[in-house]
């Protein structure tokens, strides 16, 4: 830790070695964690190490050109899986673009996020179906949409009725260089003025691809909701307790209607932004290092041995993770290519002259040239300008 | 028995925006000073009052703001209607409007869709300073995903907004500003046709000229003045811009011969640059001399003082039904 992170409070629960302890500021908190019983302790571990075991494996299928891209998430599993399993099952999500922890607490089907990368579709899963919104690539816009969201909420009534069941609040991730956007400043201000049931979940990973944190901001992240009326707390994004039971509080502060909050998970990418980048060109090793010795998943699994979960426990689920990867592996063999329809399907949701004409342009021409519509294109498909 | 009115245009959209947050409780209103002020046109006046606070609201000037939240509430099941204050003031929601508006119905294979009106007061005219009498509907044109309409009349643009609230698109609705206190009959039982169909508004047989918004005056009076010269000019509103309706100008083209296109916009890669392609591909044949294109000249819009050099006129669109029919 620096010198600057010592002079900053931060929630932690849980210690590098897996001590559980509660500073007496925290105390509340820590309460949340009382009410969780060892099953879903146990939860916790095995999405983390489910999602790691996924992540790699999807690194692996980039680098053997199973997939055009892959943004992977090492190192910032106990932020997601913490906060994912703290927000409510009626909830809404609005993620980036590397929230695939956050996903599976949601049930998002994990070849989903794969199809996308592969190039297959732009996401296209049901996000009222999942609560889990698609995921946004350019940065910060997600944050806007979270807080018009969470507008609407409030206009439906579904906030601070008293009525658990009935509340609603919105929680939206977005990363430590998607606070330079003016969008995230924006739905600040939306969010302050409409007091919106929505929580803001920074995840500040050091890193905006090669640029350090320092340079998108001199004031600690937490803070800056605080001139917009947004008030902001950091937490250890490596301590998975930490991270749900201030998640847990700050959802239900907002469904309550108590209105939005930030929080900063306060973790670190162990790995490349995508796996296009390089970070051997920027980032020092020892750096690396220092931050590996605060891996969210070996502090829970030290935490869990404390508890007495023995080997077993571990063994099983690093067989669930091979099973995971090998039918990983396999679905993404197995996924079809799409067709030529699905491209001009649902520009629109009502006819448009334009797509019908192109659309049948295009299986016209396509026609002519012999080729097969929807099938992947193999060479001996390929008709040479039409020469036969 | 038919039931007419006569409005101003600014008051024909208030009534139709009334009408549609009457017909549908999720119909929002927000945008910069539109609730108690009724906008800087007065177009929204009264609506406060009648739906409160919860249905219409101002919102913080934060155009990227305005449009990104009107994304998320209609994600939730609103269809919200937001004021973009002035033309020049829309760019700051550009991204919002064509990476996030435009393709979330697409990118969700059709789980989301995106019923939300952007209203744009937008055009010259007006004497104003910098940034608030532009033209930027090609923009918005050359996205996929979004429709693009402006009406030119009172009847018009009652319906058409209200039609643009029913659309589950989202729809760019621009409204000619310097037009907002022309008058004209409206008929509040029966729609004149649908958004994106254009119509002939004066028949004619030796030129075609096609336009939208706030030029259909100045094309109406340029076939006026070309009348009492001995010639014969078909009118055509266009109406919509994205979608546009190439059939009725072919069909039109046809008979005359010769097109002239017309709108406040610069002409480079302009909506009349489209047209001119598209009839040229479509009525060949039937083409006595190329498309003329009249519009706005290729340089910023220029200080008010200048503004009635910069925009067509009767006069220079009937210079270009000279020389189409000198060919």
């Amino acid at each position: 830790m620096t010198a600057s992170e010592k002079d900053i409070p931060m929630v932690q629960l849980l210690s590098p070695e897996g001590d559980f302890s509660v500073p007496s500021e925290y105390a509340g908190y820590a309460e949340f964690i009382k009410e969780l019983r060892e099953e879903d302790f146990l939860k916790f571990y095995r999405d983390m190490a489910r999602i790691r075991r996924f992540d790699n494996e999807a690194t692996a299928l980039q680098r053997q050109g199973q997939m055009g891209l892959w943004v992977p998430a090492v190192g910032q599993e106990a932020a997601q899986i913490g906060s994912g399993h703290a927000v409510g099952p009626n909830d809404h999500i609005f993620p980036s673009y590397r929230e695939h922890g956050v996903a599976i607490t949601h049930g998002v089907d994990l070849m989903s996020i794969i199809k996308m990368f592969r190039g297959v579709n732009h996401g296209g899963w049901n996000p009222e179906e999942t609560r889990f919104h698609l995921y946004a690539i350019v940065l910060g816009t997600q944050v806007l949409h979270a807080t018009g969201y969470a507008m609407g909420l409030n206009f439906d009534g579904k906030v601070g009725t008293g009525n658990k069941d009935e509340d609603l609040a919105v929680i939206t991730y977005f990363g430590d260089g998607s606070t330079a956007e003016g969008d995230v400043s924006e739905a600040f201000l939306f969010a302050a003025t409409h007091k919106t049931p929505q929580v803001f979940f920074c995840q500040n990973n050091q890193w905006a691809i090669s640029s350090q944190v320092e340079s998108q901001t001199t004031v600690p992240l937490y803070l800056r909701g605080d001139g917009f009326g947004v008030p902001g707390i950091r937490v250890d994004g490596n301590d998975v307790l930490a991270c749900y039971a201030v998640t847990k509080k700050h959802m239900d502060d907002a469904r309550a209607g108590l209105g939005p909050s930030m929080i900063e998970a306060f973790t670190y990418r162990m790995g490349a932004h995508t796996t296009s980048d390089d970070p051997s060109k920027y980032r020092d090793e020892t750096e690396y290092e220092m931050w590996k010795s605060r891996d969210p998943i070996t502090r829970f699994e030290k935490f869990l041995r404390k508890q007495g979960i023995g080997d077993e426990f571990f063994a099983e689920v690093e067989a669930a993770g091979d099973q995971l990867a090998t039918e990983i592996r396999e679905a993404t063999f197995a996924l079809q290519e799409p067709s030529i329809e699905s491209m001009f399907n649902h520009v629109y949701s009502e006819p448009h002259p334009l797509i019908t004409e192109q659309l049948a342009w295009l299986k016209g021409y396509e026609a002519s040239m012999g080729g097969h519509e929807g099938a992947p294109a193999t060479e001996g498909d390929v008709n040479y300008g039409g020469a036969r | 028995m038919t039931n007419f009115v006569e409005l101003s245009i600014a008051k024909a959209i208030n009534a139709g925006i009334r009408k549609a947050m009457q017909d549908n409780s999720k119909v929002l209103v927000f945008g910069e000073d539109v609730a108690r002020l009724g906008g800087v046109f007065r177009v929204t006046e009264g609506l406060l009052d009648e739906f409160g606070d919860k249905r219409i609201f101002n919102s913080p000037i934060a155009e990227s703001g305005i449009i990104g939240t009107a994304i998320g509430l209609a994600m939730r099941g609103y269809s919200p209607v937001a004021e973009i204050q002035f033309d020049g003031f829309i760019y700051p929601a550009f991204d919002q409007i064509v990476s996030q508006l435009a393709k979330l119905t697409n990118r969700s294979e059709g789980f989301v869709d995106m019923p939300v009106v952007i209203r744009v007061p937008f055009g010259g005219g007006i004497g104003a300073v910098e940034h608030h009498s532009e033209s930027p509907e090609a923009y918005f044109a050359h996205t996929a995903g979004l429709r693009v309409i402006s009406p030119s009349n009172a009847n018009d643009a009652y319906w058409m907004i209200q039609q643009a609230i029913k659309s589950r698109d989202p729809v760019l609705f621009f409204e000619p500003k310097r037009r907002y206190w022309q008058k004209g009959q409206v008929n509040l039982d029966e729609p004149p046709q649908d958004m994106h169909s254009g119509r002939i508004l004066r028949a004619g047989t030796d030129v075609t000229i096609a336009t939208y918004g706030p030029m259909v005056v100045t094309a109406l009076q340029a076939a006026e003045i070309a009348a009492s010269e001995g010639r014969s000019i078909e009118v055509i509103d266009m109406r919509s811009m994205s979608p546009i309706d190439f059939g009725l100008i072919v069909e039109s083209v046809r008979r005359t011969g010769r097109l002239v296109v017309a709108h406040e916009a610069s002409t480079f890669v302009s909506i009349s640059s489209e047209v001119a392609a598209k009839i040229t591909e479509l009525a060949f044949y039937h083409l006595e001399a190329p498309v003329l294109r009249v519009g706005g000249f290729d340089v910023p819009y220029p200080a008010a003082k200048l503004e009635e050099k910069f925009l067509p006129d009767a006069d220079r669109i009937l210079e270009a039904v000279d020389r189409v029919m000198a060919y």
